[in-house]
């Protein structure tokens, strides 16, 4: 599926005008977990990385390839346990409370 | 067939994603939601072993297995009270893997552009990606290094001309790119975009540290969009679309807690020489045990925890101590500073590690009005935010900043491991206070002989 110009402003303005939705009424508690949340999210780019070490051909490309999907590992697996880690606090508390 | 199942998942995920992002930002699904895009993003790597023309299989799982081992013990292990550094870090990852994978798609194109052709628009994206992601990655492990304490800020003459010019020359080389398709120039054209990242974060004061972290992490997701049109990658160019714009967004309103403006905060030297009008008048300090005594005489206290508070990793002790006072029939609440910490939130995670609830809890703007009725404040670290020169001094660097009125109160504790200033580095005024008392030491150890102080005498 190829995505021609037209296609990619649509696409690239309604997911900006969603991200802004959905975080415009956010208590301020909820910032820090919630900057760890989307840092989790752009984590994503591990299918970026392991589409370009996938098809990586050359010696470069694949040490390039390897060094992406190293550290986009590191970005999804590490955002989203410190993210966990963070709202469990939040979760523990509220039990406490009932 | 393949085809149409690997954009099924990706749809499904981006889907995920953004229900993931909209339960995140309620206290009480926020911890479904963060499995929502977990699940999201599990689909979407499973499916993308599928891809059409993959080899370097065994490469791919080694590297993901590695990534997985080292981020989870990291990630597991790290105090609370690292929250903020860590978040950085793996942020900077992200924004690496971008500049990475711009790296290997313009180098193909560089060295063989009949083969691996790419319209102007897409070799632009591909360039702007690569940018912003390797600052997101120089810049995140740089705001690391500071966030540790390991590095101090660091000024020099013309400061912000040189950094302006390295990032004017990783512009023109991007540009050059499109028309001379040279390895040296798209190598020089990396250092100068990942010195740029440095340069920027070199300068930026410590209470500003949050608003950059943000301000990166919505880099991160810019560059990954940039490098998802570029791969042709919906599910790539969605979640990291939403995250550019949510994080531009969170950026916006922590610059706007603080009363800056976010170019104040990426070029204006926070502090520094003007340090306001001077302050004349004497600090006065007490004994732990002499403030100690004090809290059995009191009806109303409140804590304002600050960064102070999370070095000492004192929040437990903190709890005990209210706790303590509870007991007694003391009404307790801590205040908290939108941008108390490294982080906003930063302070209510600690306390709800500590196991303090939601209830004592307050933001500013709910308890401003209940300082001239307590009877003593106790601030822990905590310093800027407290600073009534941000009220009252014109000249102060912080002037104009919302600050917790805790100068209200009829006596302040202030608990502080030196005399040092605080992170702006301009003198406190409520440290002069007639009606301020400095308590030295580490919070944690003052919180503990205030706690063995308090129950000594039942």
């Amino acid at each position: 599926m190829t995505i021609d110009g037209f296609t990619a402003i649509y696409l690239f303005t309604l997911a900006a005008f969603a991200g802004y939705e959905v975080i415009s009424r956010v208590p301020v508690i909820l910032h820090t977990p919630l900057m760890s949340g989307s840092n989790f999210i752009h984590g994503i780019v591990l299918i970026g990385a392991v589409i370009a070490l996938g098809h990586a051909t050359t010696a470069s490309e694949i040490i390039i390839g390897f060094i992406a999907v190293l550290l986009a590992t590191g970005n999804a697996v590490g955002g989203y346990v410190v993210t966990v880690r963070m709202l469990e606090m939040f979760k523990s508390k509220n039990n406490d409370n009932k | 067939m393949r085809e149409i199942i690997i954009q099924v998942a990706y749809f499904a995920a981006a889907i995920l994603f953004i229900l993931g992002l909209k339960r995140m930002s309620s206290p009480k699904t926020a911890t479904s939601g963060v499995e929502w895009a977990g699940i999201g993003m599990l689909i979407a790597v499973l499916v993308t072993f599928f891809f059409p023309g993959m080899h370097n299989f065994l490469l791919i799982i080694v590297a993901i297995f590695l990534g997985t081992v080292a981020a989870w013990i990291a990630a597991k292990k790290v105090a609370m009270t690292a929250m903020p550094e860590m978040i950085a870090m793996y942020n900077g990852m992200g924004g690496g893997a971008a500049a990475a994978i711009a790296a290997i798609e313009l180098s193909k194109f560089i060295i063989d552009p009949n083969i691996h052709h790419m319209s102007a628009a897409t070799f632009s994206l591909a360039i702007t990606g690569a940018l912003i992601g390797s600052i997101s990655f120089s810049g995140s492990i740089l705001a690391f290094f500071k966030l540790r304490d390991w590095l101090k800020n660091i000024y020099f003459p013309m400061q912000q001309v040189i950094n302006l010019s390295v990032l004017a020359i990783a512009l023109v080389l991007g540009a050059i790119l499109l028309f001379w398709h040279s390895t040296l120039i798209l190598v020089l054209f990396f250092i100068a975009s990942l010195a740029y990242g440095v340069l920027m974060t070199m300068s930026i004061g410590g209470a500003d540290m949050p608003v950059v972290i943000s301000l990166y992490n919505a880099f991160t997701g810019l560059a990954v969009a940039c490098e998802g049109f570029v791969l042709n990658n919906i599910s790539m160019i969605i979640a990291g679309t939403l995250v550019g714009s949510a994080g531009t967004l969170l950026t916006l309103l922590m610059a706007k807690a603080m009363n800056r403006s976010l170019s104040n905060v990426l070029f204006t030297r926070f502090g520094g020489s003007s340090g306001g009008t001077e302050v004349t008048g004497t600090t006065k300090s007490m004994e732990v045990e002499d403030a100690a005594m004090m809290l059995n005489y009191v009806t109303r206290v409140v804590f304002v925890p600050g960064y102070g508070m999370a070095v000492a990793q004192a929040q437990q002790k903190v709890w005990e101590l209210a706790s303590l006072l509870l007991e007694k029939g003391v009404d307790v609440k801590f205040a908290i500073h939108p941008v108390a910490g490294r982080m906003p939130g930063h302070m209510n995670v600690l306390l709800a590690e500590a196991g303090v609830p939601y209830d004592y809890i307050l933001d500013m703007e709910d308890i401003n009005n209940d300082f001239p009725t307590t009877d003593i404040v106790i601030v822990l670290g905590a310093n800027d935010v407290v600073n009534p020169a941000a009220r009252t001094d014109k000249a102060s660097p912080i002037y104009g900043m919302p600050i917790l009125n805790v100068d209200y109160a009829k006596q302040i504790f202030v608990i502080k491991r030196g005399k040092g200033k605080g992170y702006a580095g301009i003198e406190n005024l409520l440290f002069f206070n007639d009606k301020c008392r400095m308590v030295y030491g580490d919070a944690k150890q003052v919180m503990t002989k205030m706690i063995q102080t308090l129950k000594e005498q039942e």
